[in-house]
C-alpha cells in the first residue's frame, strides 16, 4: 500500500528532528508540517481501511430486509433494531452463546492450569528429553488443522465425544496449551531463581515453591495465556463445524453461517448477530490487547 | 520462540551428566526429575491422547483407503465395522504422480506457496509502514493505534461475513466501482479475483497483529544508536537501514515465522469467504478439509494424507529457517 512513503516519511522526519536538535530525547518526533500533514495522511486513510467493513456491517445489520446489502441508500429511510429483537428473541442465540461460553472458558481453565505447570517445569527443571519435550511443543503449534482433523473426529467418535462440550474442549487445548506453555516459560524465565531456592531452604516442596511462591508473581503471565486460549477458542473455526453436529450446539463462529444456506441468506439477521457476537469481544480484547501483544512476542523482543 | 529455546538451553549447556549404566542412569533420573515429569504430566497425557496418538493413527489412516462409507460408524444400533484395507503407499503415489494430480495438489500446492509469502510479505511491509508512523510523536496516535488494530479485535468470523457483504456481486464496493465507471470484477466467483480477494481480506485481518509487535520492538530500540549513528554522520535511510532494522531483527524473524506458519495455515478465511464453491482457491488446508468433510462420501485417507503431507512442508521449512538464523548469529558473533 503506502509502505514506502510512510518508510521515507518517517526516516525523513527522523533527521528533520535531528539535524538542529542538540537533545535527541525530547526532539526526536517533532517534525516539519508538510511531514505531519503527510503521516497523518495515511493514517487516517489507514484507520477508514481499518474501520469500514465493521461499520459497513453494523450499518446493513440495521436494515430491516434480507437484501437491503443491495440498496445501502434504503436503509437510512427505515432504520430499525428489528433484527436484533428477532435475533434475541427467535433464533438459536443464547444456546450458541451458551456453548460458545461452556468450551471457551473450559478451554482456558485447563489450558492455563496446566500450561502454567508445565511452562514451570521447563523452565526450572533439566530433564532428559528436554530438548525432545520442547521440539515437540515448537512443532504441535504448527499443525495445519487437516492433520488431525480426520483422527480426531475417528478418536472422539469412537469415545462418544463427538458434538459434546468436553470434545471440544479437549481438541482446543492441543492448539492452545502448546503455545501457552511456550508463553509461560517465557514468563517464568524472567522469575529469579533464587526465588525458588529461597522456598527450598525454607522447606517447601518443589509443587510448594510452584503453587505458594511463582504462581502469585506470574499472575501477568498467566493472565496472557488465559487472554490467548480465550480468544482462540473463541474464534476457532475449523473444528467446531466439524465436530459439533446439533444446531443447539453450535459455537457463533459455526451457528453464523447458518442463516446463510443455498436456497436463503437472511443477511440483515446475520449481520445482526455478527455485531452482538462482536461486541463484547471487541471490548474484551480491547481491554487486554496492551498485555496480550508484549506477552505474544515476548521470545522475541527479549531476546 | 526459537530465541527462547536456544536461550533457555544455552544456559545449561555446560553441565551434562556423565554416561554410566542404564538401569543407574534411569533410577538417578527418576528421583532426580520425578516432579518435573510430574509437572509436565498433564500435557504429556493431553498432547500424547490428542495429537501424538491422532498423528500416528493418521498416518495409519493415510496407508489405507478408507472414507466414510468404508470405517466403523454406528446407524441407529446398528454398528457397522471397518471394511477399509490397507494399500501401502498408494495415496501418496496418487497425490504426488497420479492421473490428475496437478489440478488435485500441484495447482493447489502453488497457490497456497503464492499465498503465504505474499500475505507474509504484505502484512510486513504495511504493519512495518505502519508501525514506524505510530512511533512518531503525532498528536492522536493512541487514537490511531486504537482504530487500527479493529481487525484483529473483531473475531475473524464476523469481519469475514462483513468482507463478503461487500464483495457480493452489487454489494458496496462493485456499486462503487461502477460510479467510477472502473470494471466489477466478481469478487467471489472468478478464479483470479477470488484469490484476489482472499490476500486482500487476509492481508485487512493479519496487519495489525504484524504492527503492534514491530511497533513493540521499535519501541525497545535504544534511542543512543540513534545518537550515534547521527554522529557519524548517517543519512535517514542508512539509520533505518543500520540501526532500525538491524534493532528488528529478532522481533521480526519470530512474527515472521509465526506469520508463515499461520498463514499457511490459515482455514477461517478462506473457508468462510467461500465455503464449498471455490475449488480453484481453496489453500492446501482448505482442501484437505474439503476431501475429508466436504464432499460425499467423505475421503479420510486422501484427507490425512494432505494433512502429513502439509506438516512435512512446514517441518522442513521451519528447520531450514531456524538453520538460516542461526548462521547468522554465528556471523553477528564473528
Amino acid at each position: 500500500m503506502s509502505t514506502t512513503t510512510a518508510e521515507t516519511s518517517a526516516a525523513a522526519n527522523k533527521e528533520d528532528s535531528m539535524a538542529p536538535a542538540p537533545r535527541k530525547a525530547t526532539k526526536r518526533g517533532e517534525s516539519t508540517p508538510a511531514v505531519r500533514l503527510a503521516s497523518h495522511g495515511i493514517l487516517i486513510t489507514a484507520s477508514l481501511i481499518a474501520l469500514f467493513p465493521v461499520a459497513w456491517l453494523v450499518f446493513l445489520s440495521l436494515g430491516p430486509d434480507k437484501d437491503d446489502y443491495l440498496h445501502p441508500g434504503r436503509i437510512w429511510g427505515k432504520m430499525t433494531f428489528d433484527n436484533y429483537t428477532f435475533v434475541l428473541q427467535e433464533t438459536k442465540f443464547f444456546d450458541w452463546l451458551q456453548t460458545t461460553m461452556i468450551v471457551t472458558l473450559g478451554t482456558t481453565l485447563i489450558g492455563v492450569v496446566i500450561s502454567a505447570t508445565t511452562g514451570y517445569a521447563v523452565s526450572r527443571m533439566r530433564f532428559p528429553g528436554y530438548r525432545k519435550f520442547m521440539w515437540v511443543l515448537l512443532v504441535t503449534q504448527m499443525f495445519p488443522v487437516a492433520v488431525l482433523m480426520v483422527p480426531m473426529y475417528q478418536i472422539l467418535s469412537e469415545l462418544q465425544l463427538i458434538d459434546s462440550y468436553l470434545g471440544l474442549i479437549l481438541v482446543y487445548c492441543t492448539t492452545t496449551v502448546p503455545y501457552c506453555a511456550w508463553l509461560m516459560k517465557g514468563y517464568f524465565d524472567t522469575i529469579p531463581f533464587e526465588i525458588d531456592e529461597a522456598g527450598r531452604v525454607d522447606g517447601l516442596t518443589p509443587f510448594g515453591t510452584f503453587a505458594r511462591l511463582i504462581l502469585p508473581l506470574a499472575k501477568p503471565g498467566l493472565a496472557v495465556a488465559a487472554f490467548y486460549s480465550f480468544l482462540t477458542a473463541f474464534g476457532e473455526v475449523a473444528f467446531a463445524a466439524t465436530f459439533m453436529l446439533s444446531d443447539t450446539k453450535y459455537t457463533f463462529a459455526v451457528g453464523l453461517q447458518t442463516f446463510v444456506s443455498e436456497h436463503d441468506a437472511q443477511r440483515n439477521l446475520m449481520a445482526a448477530t455478527a455485531v452482538l457476537i462482536a461486541i463484547p469481544v471487541s471490548a474484551f480484547f480491547y481491554f487486554v490487547q496492551k498485555n496480550l501483544v508484549t506477552g505474544l512476542t515476548a521470545g522475541g523482543t527479549k531476546g | 520462540m526459537t530465541v527462547a529455546i536456544d536461550r533457555a538451553t544455552g544456559k545449561r549447556r555446560g553441565d551434562r551428566e556423565p554416561k554410566s549404566g542404564l538401569g543407574r542412569r534411569l533410577r538417578r533420573g527418576y528421583q532426580k526429575h520425578w516432579y518435573a515429569y510430574a509437572m509436565i504430566a498433564p500435557v504429556v497425557v493431553v498432547l500424547g491422547v490428542l495429537v501424538l496418538y491422532p498423528l500416528a493413527y493418521g498416518l495409519y489412516l493415510t496407508l489405507t483407503d478408507a472414507n466414510s462409507l468404508n470405517t466403523a460408524r454406528t446407524i441407529g444400533v446398528n454398528h457397522i465395522d471397518a471394511t477399509y484395507e490397507f494399500i501401502g503407499l498408494d495415496n501418496y503415489a496418487d497425490i504426488l504422480w497420479g492421473d490428475t494430480a496437478y489440478d488435485r495438489f500441484w495447482s493447489h500446492f502453488i497457490w497456497t506457496i503464492v499465498w503465504t509469502a505474499l500475505c507474509v510479505t504484505l502484512h510486513y511491509t504495511i504493519g512495518l509502514g505502519l508501525a514506524l508512523l505510530l512511533n512518531l510523536k503525532l498528536r492522536g496516535r493512541t487514537f490511531y493505534r486504537l482504530v487500527l488494530i479493529l481487525p484483529w479485535a473483531v473475531p475473524t468470523f464476523v469481519t469475514v461475513f462483513g468482507w463478503r457483504f461487500m464483495l457480493a456481486d452489487g454489494g458496496i464496493i462493485n456499486s462503487f466501482l461502477e460510479t467510477l465507471h472502473l470494471p466489477t470484477p466478481l469478487w467471489l466467483e472468478d478464479t483470479f479475483w477470488q484469490r484476489f480477494s482472499a490476500i486482500m481480506v487476509n492481508t485487512w485481518c493479519g496487519v495489525p497483529f504484524m504492527m503492534l509487535s514491530l511497533l513493540g520492538g521499535l519501541q525497545s530500540i535504544d534511542t543512543s544508536l540513534y545518537e550515534a549513528a547521527e554522529m557519524d554522520g548517517a543519512s535517514a535511510w542508512q539509520k533505518f537501514r543500520y540501526v532500525t532494522l538491524p534493532g528488528l531483527r529478532s522481533v521480526s524473524s519470530t512474527v515472521v515465522l509465526l506469520g508463515i506458519i499461520w498463514t499457511f495455515n490459515q482455514f477461517a478465511i478462506i473457508f468462510l469467504l467461500f465455503g464449498n464453491t471455490a475449488p480453484d482457491a481453496q489453500i492446501l488446508v482448505t482442501w484437505a478439509w474439503y476431501l475429508g468433510f466436504g464432499q460425499q462420501p467423505r475421503d479420510f485417507a486422501q484427507s490425512a494424507a494432505y494433512g502429513i503431507l502439509l506438516l512435512a512442508i512446514l517441518i522442513v521449512f521451519t528447520s531450514f529457517y531456524r538453520r538460516w538464523l542461526n548462521r547468522n548469529d554465528q556471523q553477528l558473533a564473528i
